[in-house]
């Protein structure tokens, strides 16, 4: 019967999003306020319906309703509650449920929290938000049916994949979920924007929190999957250039560029019509990003084939999105207001340049993931890996680290090189100093070595330097400034320091990571850099659903002890195995014991034990955590609340505080 | 040790095949092993999905790690080593692909995308960015609107 239910609610959500569609924008083109209203009660309905086929899906999950094809395929009796639980978007099905809720969440927002927003947009953005949904809706119910019955149900399911058995997995997908359907948002104020012929600083004030609401989840998510690769995987990488990698990290790259045009769109009403563009292509990027990876096209163009009606249509969704949204931007761009003129060097100017570097890197991974289809296509087969990606992607990279702390210190509208460069002198010296020293110290030093710790310090200094700047004034130091720093400002500072952070880490871990693989039997003693590790035994584990097999080290650096437990464990329902890698973290690195098969080793069969040092390794997270949290500062802001300015005071008579 | 290498280790085996680098691979010759692995990081396992055969598990990547160690044994250099692997396995196999005409757009296009954006962007700025006028003094309603949405 939950099912049923589940099957109906989707059904209904298909029909009310039809109509959501269809009413606002004639209610909007036609001046018709009571249109327009619906589409904020159609927004709110499609999120309840969707809230309740999500549930009931769920329900079945935990009941474990293996008369439902979905959970036999996905679940299994002696799978632990919250894994059968969270099970319910580790498949196709489920997921797309997912992203369809969502979508639908997100449109509740808009017409929960718009209530600052011109009506007319308002009702335009919840039509274009509604006929995504449609789309999706259509797709999950003709193609990916999430409640298909399955007769005769079978007494026991297969379980899901082991190594999505994991906290870490359990948020990973709903957190790039949030992202990716975010940018949605932005699409529908793009395409609304388009519509009205108006792109001014209220639009981009309002566009600037549904930004941020999907680049601070689409950052975590990115992070949260790079720590789960490193614990989980077994071998300590945390980054692939994987396609399924890739595929997050192009929205979030130009999710970042739009972040900052739509600040040059608000301040000073500039670029609007690239603001525009790269919401368009942002959310072209995300749909790409969840389902051109799904289909399979990317492991070959004949695997693309082997579900046809699932990859023709998220074709035909993605070329139709992107290309009308663009066509409409080619036909109303230049109607747009071109705003004021900046200098050659200014704020403006910088963020173009930011703007500028950070397309070239969204195209190196674009490149890099899909030219490999299309040579296929013409008959050559190559590969793109990460020898590629270190090639181009750190050059285009470097410069975009170093203009990031520059940004900040330039001034609207026009500026000077030579007081920018007197702002700079100071800075730049220390950042090459600590940098380098850092480098020096480390180990053998590299200029790579020395480039990367000098772009950190570079970075995580601006983060002070804004800081700095913001609470001086003409009279010096001022604990008024002090206390009236705007949260955005604090957020600015987290997130391009935790840039750094991150930046560091990975410039330690590409510099600086030593690893050793051996032989050893329980007793033995082996040695990498400072670290002396010990087995000292080995023993089965008995799981819920698992057996295992752990080895039990304790490992000596300096004074200081730590005991690891790494271990292999085997699911017998689906008769998969997972490596669970021992790791003791600290603030300057971590110690990383994995263990592998038996085999000969110099004194008998012994196990064969991976030991790897990772410096700086937990900075790489944790600088992403710092920018996610500078994302969500900025989002407190509470300037966004409170809405735009009003160009004409009559014009706009809800441009109250929303509280 | 004997205890757990009964039956649960018979079970783990069977699930899997080796995984990636073994000790039983890596030659005695520390320098020697090194180059091998950086080798390895720079060729593809050609029946994975975008693993270097020094990361992967399947039988034919090891069969490749132990060709690539066969070759620098016999005194190869590393690029003759590579030319070596290219020639039976075909360009598939480099995981940095070969710069031709045909890949010129992947290696170029990112770098080409940048300098020419900047070069729209000069002459944008030079053309309309000419005469920037110079800062005109707030209103007393512009200064009250800023106040009220700064401070208040």
């Amino acid at each position: 019967m939950f099912a049923e239910i589940g099957q109906f609610a989707l059904i209904l959500a298909l029909f009310v999003a039809a109509a959501q569609a269809v009413l606002p924008m004639a209610g909007a083109v036609r001046g018709d306020a009571a249109l327009m209203a619906f589409g904020r009660s159609a927004a709110e309905l499609q999120a309840l319906l969707l809230l309740t086929a999500f549930a009931m899906l769920m329900i079945c999950f935990g009941r474990a309703d293996f008369s439902v094809a979905l959970v036999a395929d996905h679940a299994a009796l002696d799978q632990p509650l919250p894994y059968r639980l969270a099970a319910t978007w580790g498949s196709h099905e489920g997921s797309m449920l997912l992203w369809v809720l969502i979508l639908a969440l997100y449109g509740a927002g808009l017409a929960r929290f718009g209530d600052n927003l011109r009506a007319s947009l308002q009702a335009r953005v919840l039509s274009v938000q509604a006929m995504i949904s449609v789309a999706f809706l259509a797709f999950s119910i003709l193609t990916s049916n999430p409640f298909a019955r399955l007769d005769p149900a079978p007494p026991d399911g297969a379980e899901l994949n082991p190594l999505l058995q994991d906290p870490g997995l359990v948020f990973h997908p709903p957190l790039l979920y949030l992202g990716y359907v975010g940018f949605s948002v932005a699409f529908s104020f793009a395409v609304a924007a388009l519509l009205e012929g108006r792109a001014d600083a209220a639009w981009a004030r309002w566009v600037r929190p549904w930004v941020l609401a999907a680049w601070v989840p689409l950052t975590c998510g990115i992070t949260l999957g790079s720590f789960w690769a490193y614990y989980e995987l077994g071998w300590g990488g945390w980054w692939f250039w994987d396609p399924v990698e890739n595929a997050s990290l192009m929205p979030w790259l130009l999710g970042t560029a739009l972040l900052h045009s739509a600040i040059v769109t608000e301040k000073r009403g500039s670029l609007a019509g690239w603001t525009i563009l790269l919401a368009i292509l942002t959310f072209s990027l995300s749909l790409i990003g969840t389902f051109l990876v799904r289909s399979g096209i990317l492991t070959s163009v004949h695997a693309f084939a082997v579900d046809p009606t699932r990859g023709v249509f998220i074709l035909a969704m993605i070329v139709g999105a992107t290309g009308s949204a663009l066509a409409l931007f080619a036909l109303r761009a230049p109607q747009l207001k071109s705003g004021a003129m900046f200098g050659a060097v200014s704020r403006e100017a910088g963020l173009t340049i930011n703007n500028l570097l950070l397309m070239a890197v969204t195209a190196v991974v674009f490149l890099g993931t899909f030219y490999p289809v299309v040579m296929e296509a013409v008959g050559k087969k190559i590969s793109v890996g990460p020898p590629y990606y270190n090639l181009v992607f750190t050059p285009l990279a470097v410069p975009l680290l170093l203009m990031v702390t520059v940004g900040p210190l330039l001034a609207w509208k026009r500026d000077s090189l030579g007081v920018l460069a007197r702002k700079l002198r100071l800075p730049a010296l220390l950042a090459v100093v600590v940098g380098g020293g850092i480098a020096f110290a480390a180990g053998p030093v590299t200029a790579a070595a020395v480039v990367g710790f000098t772009t950190a310090f570079w970075l995580i200094l601006g983060g002070v330097m804004i800081f700095a700047r913001r609470w001086t004034g003409a009279g010096g130091f001022s604990w008024r400034l002090v206390r009236t720093t705007p949260v955005a400002v604090i957020g600015m500072a987290l997130a391009h320091s935790g840039l750094g952070v991150t930046t560091a880490g990975v410039t330690a871990m590409s510099c600086f990571a030593a690893s050793k693989i051996l032989v050893m039997r329980p007793g033995e003693t082996t040695s990498l850099g400072p670290m002396s590790v010990t087995l000292a035994r080995v023993h089965e584990l008995e799981g819920v659903n698992y057996q295992a097999l752990a080895a039990e080290f304790s490992v000596r650096e300096g004074s200081r002890i730590i005991h690891l437990q790494s271990s292999r464990r085997f699911y017998p329902v689906s008769r998969n195995q997972t490596t669970e890698a021992g790791i003791g973290t600290s603030l300057f690195g971590n110690s990383y014991i994995a263990i592998g098969d038996t085999q000969q080793g110099p004194g008998g069969d012994g196990l064969v034990v991976r030991i790897y040092r990772h410096p700086l390794a937990g900075w790489i997270w944790f600088g992403g955590l710092l920018m996610a949290l500078g994302g969500a500062a900025s989002l407190a802001d509470r300037r966004f609340r409170i809405g735009a300015p009003a160009l004409r005071p009559a014009a706009s008579p809800s441009a109250v505080p929303a509280e | 040790m004997r205890r757990w290498r009964s039956g649960l280790i018979a079970a783990l085996l069977a699930a899997t095949p080796a995984a990636a680098v073994l000790p039983d691979e890596m030659l005695a010759d520390p320098a020697l092993e090194t180059r091998a692995r950086d080798i390895s990081q720079q060729l593809r396992c050609v029946v994975c999905q975008n693993q270097s055969i020094d990361d992967s598990d399947a039988p034919l990547a090891r069969d490749l790690r132990l060709l690539v160690r066969e070759q620098l044994s016999a005194g190869k250099s590393d690029a003759a080593t590579m030319d070596y692997v290219v020639a039976r396995y075909g360009d598939f196999v480099l995981l940095k692909p070969p710069v031709e005409p045909a890949t010129w757009p992947l290696w170029a296009g990112p770098f080409a995308l940048a300098i020419g954006g900047g070069a729209m962007l000069a002459l944008w700025l030079r053309r309309r960015g000419a005469a920037v006028p110079a800062e005109a003094p707030l209103s007393a309603a512009e200064a009250a609107d800023l106040a009220r949405l700064d401070g208040g």
